[in-house]
């Protein structure tokens, strides 16, 4: 594509200065109808019962023109780093440079990763805040395969992490299998359920599929609450078994991992070993997809996200494709639910709200649909950027918020847009995220 | 019309509701020749297309098709992906239906779906990296290169499909319904939106599937240069109904076809038949 010469951006930009300010006032137009009754006149009962109301003008204008200016600055970082043609305003050099950074960010992260729990041995806190943000970025992964890939848009994800904890939970606690066992059963048992949430929403498309598995999450989530004599109802499932060492427990007794090293114990091995554990799950999840991808069975889930008709056409068989790509993401999920069960030692149908699906849906969103890297880099902001304001206190959420706001203005179709082919003749050439879709449900 | 049918439409009927779109249409498309349906627009030919194609049950009448080795396939009785499948039925779009996201050669692998998922050993045998499906995949690429470098493509095959200009679009979309290595390759419309060049050079494309790779081929056209320098066999439609057949010369001077297309003003119709030779 060539690019725009310098002197029509320029252009484009003052002639959108009357547009910015007509925008910008009718903002705060709204804002001044909202808020002139809202915030502007407050009531009161006096002393007598009576209706007493004083007025604050002052509060009013000063939100109207928070909102006024508020707008004026949203639509100037919207024209100057985004949306569309984000990259032709950016100078070459840098473009160069983000480039070299893209082509070693992952082996770095990567590494990164490997060394956090050498790097940050004594600070629990942070090893736990990477255990939580790793679980995140494998059920980010997981769900990948199925709105990033697949393109259907599934709202009940946390349903398939409900199966695959409650699933270790339970064949752990009554019939003391152990983690190894239980965890592939774990992920099988969630496959089955993707599957069959597959089946009656094969025909439904768009908002309605959105809607039916929004509507399985909560099925999920109620029938949990409401076997007490399985799930155990809301008080939930307690004492769930502490993964061993292949095993070796990990713990301070003559058996333990730490006895048989001959090393001092300490509670943070558990910490590491769990860390590790859910960093080679997370790159399991990782490498399948990577390879699915590149298998058949991936590519026609991207043509399915493209086009379902002209897959038809092709001779493939959409339902089939379908359920397998719920199936994978189901299964990835159920694994992620299992070690969810035995970090936790405790599950209850509190931790499988609706709050839980959306979260991960919003990572898989703003990493940019289909982006392995994106979707971890989208975890890790989405997690430890919550974490990293707790100092704003009750403030948090707002400014939480707004950033969310910010990145989807500057980079709407997340923070990594492009698509890398699957094969390639001479080349792989990154994909503009113009062209790509998003799937239709 | 005698000679070895590959496809035989037998009292085809397809009703929406209370509209009949097309009725009691009998036809046929002989074998490594290419038949060309025509007809004024909103005279049922996509509709029959839908039909042939599974992406619609016809409400009555039989589809035939007859492969190479004798066997007998009703193709009203299959529906959706199967007549891709089993009955190697492809089909392109009137509105281009690539998938604009992925390159060229994505477009055609995907095309070899049923294929290589057959040689991935349903995906278990490719995600260890099995080396039959290595060869398998190789040739598939191979395919898709051959296929590239006849719609002449080859230099873009990295690009993504949804950057080309329209020509290639139809192209590309031709190429890949041949990548599924079908017996009948139906296209609708495949001269639409293109100028004269591009026309001249998918008439020689498709002459050339015909002659060097021996497909059957049914195409619904409007460009009648294209029609009438590259089909055996004319089928006319309007209304639902068949209203005239045979060689393009014979359907040429037909003087119901003429009415068709432009009322019962037969000098212009003449003009416009004339023109297209």
């Amino acid at each position: 594509m060539t690019p725009i010469p310098h002197k029509t951006t320029h252009a484009s930009r003052t002639a959108g200065l009357t547009y910015i300010l007509k925008k910008s006032l009718l903002s705060a137009l709204v804002a001044l109808v909202l808020f002139s009754l809202m915030v502007g006149v407050r009531t009161e009962a006096g002393s007598d019962g009576q209706l007493t109301y004083w007025t604050r003008f002052g509060e009013v204008a000063a939100l109207v023109a928070g909102v006024f200016g508020g707008s004026i600055v949203i639509e100037l970082l919207r024209q100057w780093i985004g949306p569309a043609g984000a990259e032709k305003l950016v100078p070459p050099a840098v473009q160069s440079g983000m480039s070299f950074v893209g082509r070693y960010l992952a082996p770095a992260l990567l590494i990164f990763t490997l060394l956090v729990p050498v790097i940050f041995y004594n600070q629990r806190y942070i090893l736990d805040l990477a255990i939580l943000v790793l679980t995140y970025v494998m059920l980010g992964w997981g769900l990948n395969v199925v709105v990033g890939l697949a393109g259907l848009l599934d709202l009940g994800y946390v349903a398939f992490y409900a199966v695959g904890a409650y699933s270790y939970a339970l064949l752990a606690t009554n019939f003391g299998w152990s983690f190894w066992v239980c965890l592939p059963l774990a992920g099988i048992l969630a496959a089955f359920w993707g599957v069959l949430l597959g089946f009656p929403v094969l025909r439904l498309r768009g908002d309605y599929l959105a809607i039916v598995t929004l509507a399985f999450g909560e099925i999920i989530r109620l029938v949990i609450i409401n076997w007490q004599s399985l799930t155990g109802g809301p008080n939930g499932v307690p004492g769930i078994p502490r993964p061993s060492f292949f095993g070796i427990p990990l713990d301070n007794s003559d058996d333990g991992l730490a006895a048989k090293l001959g090393i001092e114990y300490s509670p943070t091995h558990r910490i590491v070993f769990l860390f590790y554990l859910i960093l080679a799950l997370a790159l399991l999840t990782n490498w399948v997809t990577i390879r699915l991808r590149r298998l058949p069975i991936g590519r026609a889930w991207e043509a399915l996200r493209e086009d379902e008709v002209a897959c038809r056409a092709l001779g493939i068989n959409t339902t089939t494709t379908k359920l397998t790509a719920f199936a994978t993401g189901a299964m990835f999920g159920g694994f992620a639910g299992a070690f969810f069960a035995t970090r936790q030692g405790f599950i209850s149908p509190e931790s499988f709200t609706f709050q839980e699906s959306a979260l991960v849906l919003a990572i898989v969103v703003l990493g940019g649909m289909g982006s392995q890297l994106g979707v971890a880099l989208a975890a890790l902001a989405m997690i430890g950027g919550f974490e990293l304001f707790r100092g704003l206190e009750t403030y948090r959420m707002l400014v939480f918020g707004m950033a969310m706001v910010l990145i989807m203005i500057w980079r709407p179709r997340g923070l990594i847009g492009h698509r890398a082919p699957t094969v390639y003749l001479t080349k792989a050439q990154a994909i503009s995220s113009d062209l790509v879709k998003e799937g239709h449900g | 019309m005698s000679g070895d049918k590959i496809l035989s439409v037998d009292q085809l009927t397809m009703r929406f509701g209370g509209i009949v779109a097309v009725q009691d249409l009998s036809f046929s498309a002989e074998r490594k020749k290419i038949t060309a349906l025509i007809g004024p627009n909103g005279a049922g030919k996509t509709t029959v297309f839908n039909c042939i194609t599974g992406f619609y049950k016809p409400s009555g009448g039989s589809i035939r098709l007859a492969h190479d080795d004798g066997k007998i396939i009703a193709l009203e009785r299959l529906n959706d992906f199967r007549i891709a499948k089993q009955a190697k039925v492809a089909r392109t779009f009137q509105n281009i239906r690539l998938f604009p996201g992925m390159t060229a050669l994505e477009n055609l692998m995907v095309a070899q779906h049923n294929a290589l998922m057959r040689a991935s050993g349903l995906t278990f045998l490719g995600l260890i990296g099995a080396p039959g499906y290595r060869d398998a995949e190789k040739r598939a690429i191979d395919l898709a290169t051959d296929w590239l470098r006849r719609v002449n493509l080859l230099d873009r095959a990295d690009d993504a499909a949804g950057n080309f200009a329209y020509g290639d679009q139809r192209r590309l979309e031709i190429a890949r319904a041949m990548c599924t290595e079908p017996a009948l390759l139906c296209l609708d419309e495949p001269a639409a939106g293109l100028n004269a060049r591009e026309s001249a050079a998918l008439s020689e494309l498709l002459l050339s599937i015909r002659n060097e790779l021996g497909t059957s081929i049914l195409l619904i056209e409007h460009d009648m240069s294209v029609v009438m320098e590259i089909s055996d066999h004319i089928v006319v439609m309007d209304h639902g109904v068949k209203i005239a057949q045979g060689t393009p010369r014979q359907v040429r001077d037909d003087p119901k076809v003429i009415a068709a297309y432009l009322g019962a003003d037969e000098e212009e119709a003449v003009a416009v038949m004339e023109g297209g030779s």
